[in-house]
């Protein structure tokens, strides 16, 4: 390839600048320009005098525009601080304690998350190491393989899947997946892989597995609509040039397409882990919600999100309560950093655009 | 590329496949789940499930109508407080959005959508449950608002934008304040949009149950007020469906069948009116 920097650089430039959908770019690229004039005008108007103007009327406009703009930066900032004031009992009475044990026992003032981490950790895994390949492999199908007339049904059911209630999933998950989890899944992997102790001891149906599976499928819709629209972003030239090259199809997706997309699709999965994190109420109900740490996948265990749900509004007593809080607090600084980091990923990409 | 072309060629065909299959099996899976929802609720609807409330454990009949009720009154306030402000503020990010303040605006929204309901719902709570010192259906529709707020912000954004900026420019040349100009020619222009925007964020918000946990709480009886604890359809759900009782676990499955129904509706709804602005171009 000729210049292969500076076309890689043009390429890559162009596809990202298509590349991410609008609600992950700073700016939808798009209408920037459209952007860029109207707000010049709309300057323009503001600083010169004009015959019928009416200065008042766009003070007030503009500063009820500030306002809400500066209430969606305060909601945040609000959100971190009431927590950590309602946390901060628990903080008082328990130091750090509570991330240094995993044993959770309220009654006797024992409130180690350990526990709690290790399902967090654990389901969101399970989740990413699932739905990730078929997340990516869908969009790789609706994007590039399927013809149009069964690209945007398909597209749109995908879409669907990703609008049904969390606590839809949970009761489908508790009634359908859980059982069907422990008379087929479960005892055909102890049998092919329980060499293995992730796949040793009793079989419930309800516990870690099941969690990160239904998981999974809730992540699913999010990595496959947010790469598809990465795919259908790369620039055609990229894969007429590999088909060109005599490459096959698939030589043309794994060379040329997915290169292009890759902090793109990577993006995508990273949000997808941050709604696996947070997901509460579908986990809730198939996770067995023990607080222990236990090497098996098939065991009950507990996430940061379902303890919340689970006890919550049982809980009885100051440092108990607090405690919760402080685990919602852990919650969302953690949810915060992986999201910060997506759309940074996402970020680092648009802004080599601008240049 | 030492192997053959044969090769090569069955490779891409398989692989071809297997990306089929995933998709497939994402669309299975919702097919499942909606067979299931539908099959099992549709069962428990009849006329008595809208209208009446709910029986204790053992008694016949009964409905979900306070739940019903609930999610419409909690969804209505938070919209009330969510929409106007997120209007606005995309409204601004369109218009004037430039510079650092737009750009954390943006990002902070954006971050915001990926926020978990349960911390926004421990944020309601420790906002204002623990101050008024009661379960309340404001202290639900304070957590659902956060929620919905930038998903209302980023569409109207999308929406405001999508207006050629030639019609805005008319009305200032005409002499209209840039106020006038923007609340008459270029929003009304960008309403299908916003309304998509408002839509997509009931829909979310109306399926929500892990901040309604602890700030709603959930009832068997009307709620009198908004300072008290007040039934709502995805709570009832969640309380119903982990209950050892089939006659519950029944009006779970109708409640839950009355939501997918609603929230698939409401996308649709939204997808629809967001077409015609773009066709309107």
């Amino acid at each position: 390839m000729r210049g292969t920097h500076d076309v890689e650089e043009a390429v890559l430039a162009q596809a990202t600048n298509l590349g991410p959908p609008p609600y992950l770019t700073s700016a939808g690229s798009m209408s920037q320009e459209t952007v860029e004039l109207a707000s010049a005008t709309a300057s323009k108007v503001q600083r010169t005098p004009h015959v019928r103007s009416s200065p008042l009327g766009d003070r007030i406009f503009s500063i009820l525009l500030y306002a809400a703009a500066w209430i969606v930066l305060a909601v945040v900032v609000a959100l971190f601080l009431v927590l950590l004031k309602a946390a901060i009992p628990a903080i008082q009475a328990t130091g750090i304690k509570p991330l240094l044990s995993q044993v959770w026992s309220p009654n006797d003032g024992q409130f180690g998350v350990l526990s709690f981490v290790y399902g967090t950790l654990v389901t969101s895994i399970i989740a990413l190491v699932v739905a990730g390949p078929i997340g990516i492999g869908a969009a790789l199908f609706l994007a590039e393989l399927a013809p149009r007339r069964l690209a945007t049904p398909v597209a749109m059911l995908v879409e669907l899947l990703a609008a049904v209630p969390s606590v839809v999933y949970g009761v489908w998950g508790l009634f359908a997946l859980a059982p069907f989890m422990r008379v087929y899944i479960e005892p055909a992997l102890a049998k092919t892989f329980g060499f293995l102790p992730l796949f040793q001891g009793p079989i419930y149906g309800v516990g870690m597995l099941t969690g990160g599976i239904i998981l999974a499928i809730m992540v699913v819709p999010t990595v496959a609509a947010i790469s598809r629209d990465v795919f259908e972003a790369v620039p055609n030239e990229q894969r007429e040039g590999m088909l060109a090259l005599g490459a096959t199809k698939w030589e043309m997706l794994t060379k040329a397409v997915l290169p292009y997309a890759r902090s793109g699709v990577l993006g995508a999965l990273v949000l997808g882990v941050g709604r696996a994190l947070g997901e509460a109420m579908a986990v809730v109900m198939v996770i067995g919600n023990k607080p222990a740490i236990a090497a098996s996948l098939f065991a009950p265990g507990y996430t940061m999100a379902s303890v919340l749900a689970n006890e919550f509004s049982e809980a009885t007593g100051k440092v108990y309560i607090s405690m919760l809080i402080e685990i919602g607090l852990l919650l969302f600084v953690v949810s915060l950093i992986v999201n910060v980091v997506a759309r940074l990923l996402v970020w680092s990409v648009s802004r080599r655009v601008g240049r | 590329m030492l192997k053959s072309l044969l090769v090569r060629r069955f490779w891409s065909a398989f692989m071809s496949v297997v990306a089929a299959l995933c998709a497939g099996l994402a669309a299975t899976v919702l097919a499942l789940i909606v067979v299931f929802v539908v099959t099992r609720g549709a069962k428990a609807l009849n006329w008595a499930f809208f209208t009446k409330l709910p029986m204790p454990v053992g008694m016949e009949g009964g409905g979900v109508a306070n739940a019903i009720v609930g999610s419409g009154e909690i969804i209505l306030m938070a919209s009330l407080a969510a929409v106007p402000i997120g209007v606005i503020a995309g409204i601004y990010l369109a218009l004037f959005g430039r510079g650092r303040l737009a750009a954390s605006v943006r990002f902070f929204s954006d971050v915001l959508t990926g926020m978990p309901s349960i911390a926004i719902g421990v944020f309601a709570y420790a906002l204002v449950v623990l101050p008024i010192g009661k379960f309340s259906a404001l202290s639900a529709s304070v957590a659902l608002a956060v929620i919905m707020l930038p998903i209302v912000v980023r569409t109207t954004e999308e929406a405001v934008r999508l207006v050629p900026s030639t019609i805005r420019e008319g009305a200032l040349a005409l002499g209209l304040p840039a106020w006038k100009a923007t609340m008459i020619v270029t929003v009304p222009s960008a309403r299908p949009g916003i309304v998509t925007g408002t839509l997509l964020a009931v829909a979310r918000v109306a399926g929500e149950s892990a901040p309604l946990l602890f700030t709603a709480f959930g009832s068997q009886f009307w709620a009198k007020t908004v300072f008290g604890p007040t039934a709502a359809l995805p709570l009832l759900i969640f309380n119903y469906a982990i209950s050892p009782y089939p006659d519950w676990q029944q009006i779970a499955w109708g409640c839950a069948f009355v939501l997918v129904v609603l929230v698939f509706a409401l996308n649709l709804i939204a997808r629809l009116a967001f077409s015609s602005q773009i066709h309107a171009r």
